[in-house]
């Protein structure tokens, strides 16, 4: 197949490009387009024939060379801003560098440190402990929300844009307004909590409750997206699997576990699998709250690539934590949507 | 009592999250001494707060930044993105296929990964502290890119047929038929690519460390970690306040693109 079309499209457009696209698109750029952009943009009806095609069923029509130019732009920024950084990070990951003196080859020597480095662990442990309480959270209160919101109630647009409020509010004004809710002293949290004749809550400065803290606050920033998520969801269930269950005698509680979840089961993967890309993304809370602390406490793996990278300049090192974490995401999606999939059975 | 229940709950819902934008807005406008409590009101508002923020660091310039930044970025990823979602869905030319895979592919590889190598690039080219390293990487969006060439699918194969039959250039095609028909994948584009822009914090925090160039989110960021808000509590609020002000502003008008929008992007990745 290769090489037959190679040759076809050489026939049809004289580039005779082989190969690798990248430079295919530069070469049939460069070659190409003065001519070959109008050639096709003021066709005689006839150009755009089905041309001989010898392998039947695929369907061949006369090439576009404008698509090239179209491209090319997209495909060069591609090499420069992500090829490049990917391939170079496999070159870090084996070195010690600080930017500016000449790097210097040490083997595994990263990794070794890194299969070592407790705060890496830590960090690892902090997100599993923040995803345990945010996950079952989000999933609870959202689908309860979109559950009310999904019925003939007044309001409904004023409430669901409510809740998506804190969805589109920056991240960093989230964190700074909850920072001073979870204040000791004179925090609205704490306060609530005197008024029902609980005790306070040493919120952001108690490693026991630090990242529970973050984990709430990630909660109700985000939950209003799951909530529309689900709401969607939750409107393409078609109503006569529900009257067919209502005439079986079903109850309420039998429709939702036999019904609503299994039905929904696609959106609660997505639920899960965004909550756990934002667990695993966790920086400016951690970055503005608590600095990490305390006692490392809420430490993620950001931040900690972060602090490698600008505190103690080790760019080695910080890519091979940013490689680390990145197939740490990998593993934990493909194994949640394993377990949703065995589930849905 | 079913419904008052039902209505209680949303309301309750409704309350806890729209009080504490409202309690923040209120605060920021209070003496310190009453920033504590649920009662909104004060006899003793006041725009201390506001004074110190401007005073200490020029926010408006940081929007003025933001807004540079985040314009800039999202037209390109518009312009181009669609650019390259035509040619996808709709041109023929080798290595088509290979490209639209490449761009799949290219969804699944984490940000972590090349985070730093592409700041160490950035110091290599001699754009820290410049907008370039704000703008130039994020200028195109693979994500763009498979959302058009999705939406342009759906555009009747026969409309382009017939503007080609009267010999409309695939130039003109774009815009006088593909991009009219296109404002729903434009919207949505351009809402997710504005808001990604303008809420980054991280890597601004990474390339940029003069304060005339610094974005928005960046600065509030820092003035309250940097300590020269000097723990008043009121400024930092203030801050933030003046930081949330605009999305909040934006969402009111948009609300319905917004939330679609956002919902979305969900769905799809």
């Amino acid at each position: 197949m290769q090489p037959e079309e190679a040759n076809k499209f050489s026939m049809h457009n004289k580039t005779g490009v082989g190969g690798q696209v990248p430079g295919a698109g530069k070469a049939g750029v460069g070659s190409q387009v003065p001519g070959a952009g109008k050639g096709p943009s003021s066709p005689t009806p006839g150009t755009r024939h089905l041309t001989p095609d010898p392998a039947p069923g695929t369907r061949h029509l006369t090439p576009d060379p404008v698509g090239y130019l179209m491209v090319l732009p997209y495909l060069l920024h591609l090499v420069v801003f992500v090829g490049y950084p990917l391939a170079f990070a496999f070159v870090l990951i084996f070195h010690r560098w600080n930017i500016y003196t000449p790097m210097k080859w040490v083997g595994l020597g990263n990794i070794k440190l890194l299969l070592t480095d407790q705060l890496i662990w830590r960090a690892l442990f902090n997100t599993l402990y923040f995803l345990l309480i945010h996950i079952p959270l989000q999933l609870i209160i959202a689908l309860g929300l979109a559950q009310l919101l999904n019925q003939k109630i007044r309001g409904r647009t004023f409430f669901r844009a409510s809740y998506f409020m804190p969805v589109v509010v920056s991240g960093v004004v989230v964190t700074i307004l909850w920072q001073q809710l979870y204040a000791t002293e004179t925090g609205l949290i704490n306060v609530l909590l005197h008024r029902f004749g609980l005790p306070g809550i040493e919120w952001l400065g108690d490693p026991r409750y630090a990242m529970p803290a973050i984990a709430i606050m990630a909660t109700w920033k985000n939950v209003g997206l799951y909530v529309v998520l689900f709401l969607v969801g939750l409107q393409a269930i078609p109503a006569d699997l529900y009257e067919a269950a209502e005439l079986d005698g079903a109850s309420a509680w039998q429709k939702f576990r036999l019904i609503t979840v299994p039905m929904l089961n696609p959106t609660i993967m997505l639920v899960l699998v965004l909550s756990t890309i934002g667990g695993f993304s966790l920086f400016i809370e951690p970055y503005v709250m608590t600095g990490g602390g305390p006692a490392n406490s809420t430490l993620s793996g950001i931040l900690y690539l972060y602090k490698q990278a600008f505190f103690f300049s080790k760019m080695g090192y910080a890519t091979t934590i940013g490689f680390f974490w990145a197939m740490i995401i990998f593993m934990v999606v493909l194994l949640q949507r394993r377990f949703v999939e065995t589930e849905a059975l | 009592m079913k419904r008052f229940l039902l209505y209680a709950t949303l309301t309750v819902g409704a309350l806890v999250f729209l009080y504490p934008f409202v309690w923040m807005l209120s605060a920021s406008l209070k003496p310190e001494t009453e920033i504590a409590g649920f009662n909104p009101l004060s006899s003793n508002f006041m725009l201390e707060n506001y004074r110190f923020v401007l005073q200490k660091i020029p926010i408006l310039r940081g929007l003025a930044n933001s807004l540079l930044v985040s314009i800039v970025v999202t037209t390109s990823v518009v312009v181009f993105g669609s650019l390259v979602g035509y040619a996808l869905s709709r041109l023929q030319f080798r290595g088509r296929d290979m490209i639209f895979n490449l761009a799949l592919a290219m969804m699944m590889i984490p940000g972590q990964l090349t985070l730093i190598p592409l700041y160490t690039m950035m110091v290599k080219f001699g754009w820290v502290n410049s907008y370039l390293a704000l703008i130039v990487p994020a200028m195109m969006s693979s994500y763009a890119v498979l959302l058009f060439r999705q939406f342009f699918l759906s555009i009747p194969q026969s409309l382009i047929e017939a503007a080609r039959l009267d010999g409309c250039s695939d130039w003109r095609i774009l815009f006088t038929i593909v991009y009219p028909l296109s404002k729903p994948a434009i919207m949505t584009v351009a809402i997710l690519t504005f808001m990604g822009v303008w809420n980054d914090v991280l890597w601004p925090l990474m390339v940029i460390r003069n304060p005339d160039l610094m974005t928005m989110p960046l600065m509030v960021t820092l003035f309250n970690v940097g300590g020269q808000a000097e723990a008043h509590l009121g400024v930092q609020l203030a801050a933030a306040m003046l930081l949330a002000l605009p999305v909040i502003v934006a969402y009111v008008f948009l609300q319905r693109y917004l939330i679609e929008s956002i919902a979305s992007s969900g769905m799809k990745s």
